[in-house]
């Protein structure tokens, strides 16, 4: 009996793949719709899908990125600790002390990447038609998917705690002290009050809620770390199931007009 | 094509007659490097190995930031006969004595660890003993057991006289009573 054969006829082997080799085309459709990597592919496609020029393959980059950015955080969190005493040098040891000190690279240029691949595939979208129905839910669920990688980047940007991600988080959270309602300098927060007493102050608006506190400090940093590794990632990853499921359920790829 | 099971596909013979043909060498490597499927795949799985074990380099952390493992403790002369020098216990985990084993007087440094289930033993002076505070044992000054659960007397560290006539311990270096390794001139300095 061949080696193949004999595999194939392996207990362990037929408790993970069910089906015998791909050879015809029904054990083809049966093996790629029980097998949980490959289902996330459509059985067959219509040929225009496959041609590069027409998708740019960006939302796979996308994906890719983010799977990039999730295995290299994971390995950053081993070593970063999000405290005022070793936020900063942790950072630098991830340079300069570990081997292979430049996952915290490969993590930064990641994350521009994913954004400007985020920008692309939307434009391709857009230029494409592909938002006009019956995907609308989905360009919706895109738009969150978008804010979700723009909170990414933004969360993620406090974590050196050097001079630059201090400031640029204490003016990106000013913008929320004039939110509407909820934040203490926005429109309309008087109407959040009691007897004349506000409800909403520099202690209790929307800005206060993010950081934890008044300012940003050591609250801030474990709030922007607990929301960056795993919050909005949680968040985005059920997200993204969302839209690649929509995305076969509302007729696959779109055609060309 | 009929068969729903596909089995039978793999045995189906070409055009002429029927002769098996045995995998040689030279077709196996073929099939691996002779496509650019099998280049991508090789390519693919040797990034893998890389990754895993540059993945596996970078989770050795190269810095500690853990006490020195050979401290100075001071001369001798700081050590009168029945001292217990109890302040270098916090951050180096270990008691340094000047007592009398077998008869004879000695400086040597015990490692603090209860050897029951490792808690951190106290010095009681009044008592002259160590007293474990998870079980009870307890340990003379020369670090045998006396009560409790522990099953063996405290260990001691490696000592000796360093060349600026200081006492040098090395945390990492430890001698048991029970094995015999007392009598190891390591593991005390004659007084």
């Amino acid at each position: 009996m061949a080696l193949r054969d004999r595999i194939r006829r392996w207990q362990l082997w037929r408790s993970i793949f069910r089906h015998p080799a791909p050879v015809d085309r029904r054990n083809r459709v049966a093996v790629v719709l029980t097998n949980l990597v490959l289902h996330l592919h459509p059985v067959a496609i219509p040929q225009h899908a496959v041609r590069f020029h027409f998708t740019w393959c960006m939302g796979g980059i996308t994906f890719f990125l983010f799977l990039v950015e999730t295995v290299t955080g994971v390995l950053l969190m081993f070593y970063y600790r999000p405290t005022l005493e070793w936020a900063y040098n942790d950072m630098l040891a991830l340079r300069d002390v570990v081997s292979f000190g430049v996952l915290r690279e490969i993590h930064r240029w990641g994350a521009h990447a994913m954004v400007i691949a985020v920008m692309l595939h939307m434009l391709r979208v857009f230029l494409t038609g592909s938002y006009k129905p019956p995907r609308e839910f989905n360009w919706v669920v895109g738009v969150m998917l978008l804010v979700l990688t723009l909170l990414l980047s933004f969360t993620g940007y406090l974590l050196p705690w050097d001079q630059l991600s201090i400031w640029a988080v204490t003016v990106g959270s000013n913008m929320a002290r004039a939110t509407p309602l909820v934040g203490h300098e926005g429109p309309f927060q008087h109407v959040l009050s009691v007897d004349g007493v506000d409800l909403i102050t520099s202690g209790s608006d929307a800005r206060f809620v993010l950081l934890g506190a008044r300012s940003v400090g050591e609250e801030a940093l474990n709030r922007f770390y607990v929301l960056h590794c795993v919050a909005i990632p949680l968040v985005a990853g059920f997200l993204m199931a969302l839209h690649f499921w929509r995305v076969r359920k509302d007729g696959g790829i779109s055609g060309p007009l | 094509m009929a068969d729903p099971n596909g089995q039978a596909q793999t045995e189906q013979p070409a055009a002429g007659p029927c002769v098996p043909v045995a995998p040689t060498r030279r077709g196996i490597l073929a099939s691996v490097f002779g496509t650019a499927f099998g280049w991508g795949m090789s390519a693919l799985g040797a990034a893998t190995g890389l990754w895993a074990a540059a993945t596996a380099r970078f989770l050795m952390p190269n810095a500690l930031a853990e006490p020195p493992r050979r401290i100075k403790v001071g001369p001798p002369a700081d050590y009168p006969p029945g001292k217990v020098e109890t302040r270098f216990q916090p951050q180096h985990g270990i008691w340094v004595v000047h007592g009398v084993y077998r008869n004879r007087r000695q400086i040597y440094a015990l490692r603090s660890a209860c050897t029951h289930l490792g808690c951190i033993t106290i010095w009681q002076e009044n008592e002259q003993r160590f007293k474990c505070p998870c079980h009870g044992s307890g340990f003379y000054a020369d670090g045998i057991h006396f009560e409790g659960p522990a099953p063996r007397p405290l260990e001691r560290c490696a000592i000796r006289l360093a060349s600026d006539g200081q006492l040098e311990v090395d945390i990492s270096k430890t001698f048991q009573e029970e094995l015999g390794q007392w009598e190891d001139p390591q593991s005390f300095v004659e007084v």
